[in-house]
This record gives C-alpha cells, structure tokens and sequence, in this order.
C-alpha cells in the first residue's frame, strides 16, 4: 500500500475518528470500529478524506466495511482514483 | 416477528461536524425536511435535534438488519408531524431493504439530555417474510 496515503488515512482518522485509543497505536489492519469510532464519527472521516484526496465516496460505498480499516479505507480511495490490482 | 434497533448520539459530535464540515455535513447526512425541522427561528441548526435525528437512521438501520448494506443517511428521513411526534419516512435503498426483509411497519422514538441524544426503532415484519 502507498505509505504516504496510508499515513494522510491514518492522520484523518486520528483528527475525526475519535478512537478510544491513541492511533498510532493501530494497526492497517485494526477495525476502526472496534477500536471506538462511531458510525457518526465515520461521517466526519468520510468527508475528511473526501477533502484529503479530492474525490467523492459515492452511495454504493456508504457501508461499514469500507470504513473498517486504514487497509480497507485505502482500498477504497485507490479505486476511486482509478487504480487497479493495488 | 419484531426487530429493534438503538443509538446514541453525543451533541457535541454533532456541533463540532457542523462547525468543521458545515453545509457538506448538513446536506449529506440529513433531509431538507430534517433540516427546515431542526433550524431554530434564527436559521442556526440545533444540534440537539440533529443528534436524535442521526442516533435514529442508525437505530433504523439496525432494526432494518442492514449490515454492510448501502444506505445512504438521507435514504431514511426522520421527521415530525404537526404534534411534534416523529416518524421514519424511508426512500431510496433504505425503503427497498425494508421491502426485501418484509418490513412493513416501523416506529421511532427520540430523546436527548444532557450531552446525548438517543433513539428507539421498532420494525414489524409482515407475514410476507423477505430475506
């Protein structure tokens, strides 16, 4: 995964997320939500990396598991971008 | 069969992502409707009502057994008749769900004090079963 965009998604989260927990204690891998963010929480990390990265998460990607980890929040915004196998 | 579903909502969560995010917030999560319903006769929002009005879509969703569905916020809209009593106005992908779990009746509840707000939904499951 792109370091730098794994830590501008790790910075985000750590500014909106509200974890219970210090995030750099987390790991990729951990579940945000496990780790304290709240559904409302996840609203506001949405539309921080909307204006991180520039781009838009449309309808289909409003579900809990895209917002579930660092890894999966990357994954998401590298298809938004037009990437692909990454 | 019955389903329920709760949330709760801290206010000042609400009020921070309307000072953070304003209009981007307020446009996405919440309907016109909710919107007009929750402005205080200055046009300000009143957080505190936007608090029970988001702890109800996702109580709602939670009733509705939506897991990793795609339901967007605006797709289940919370609004109040004239006696101020609130009720579930589902749209979009939140109504088709409920038609898939053969959902056919719904009913909410909101509260809020101190620094929460928080809400009830109730979901009835018709005889004609869905998934």
């Amino acid at each position: 995964m792109d370091a730098d965009r794994a830590a501008v998604i790790r910075g985000v989260i750590g500014e909106f997320g509200r974890l219970s927990v210090d995030v750099d204690t987390i790991t990729d891998s951990t579940d945000l939500f496990g780790a304290g963010m709240t559904s409302h929480a996840s609203v506001n990390v949405m539309l921080a990396l909307e204006d991180a990265f520039d781009l838009e998460f449309p309808d289909r990607m409003l579900i809990r598991s895209v917002f579930e980890s660092i890894d999966a929040i990357a994954a998401a915004i590298a298809e938004l971008s037009g990437e692909h196998g990454g | 069969m019955l389903s329920v579903g709760i949330d709760l909502v801290e206010i000042a969560a609400v009020t921070e992502s309307v000072a953070v995010h304003a209009e981007r917030y307020l446009e996405r999560v919440y309907t016109p409707r909710e919107l007009d319903e929750c402005r205080t006769p200055d046009g300000a929002v009143d957080a505190r009502r936007l608090a029970a009005r988001f702890a109800a879509k996702e109580a709602a969703f939670k009733a509705l057994g939506g897991g990793d569905d795609a339901i967007p916020w605006q797709s289940i809209g919370v609004h109040s008749d004239r006696s101020g009593s609130p009720s579930l106005d589902l749209t979009g992908a939140a109504a088709a769900l409920a038609t898939a779990r053969g959902i056919d009746e719904l009913a909410v509840s909101l509260t809020h004090e101190g620094p929460y707000a928080a809400a009830v939904v109730v979901a009835r499951r018709g005889r004609r079963n869905g998934r």
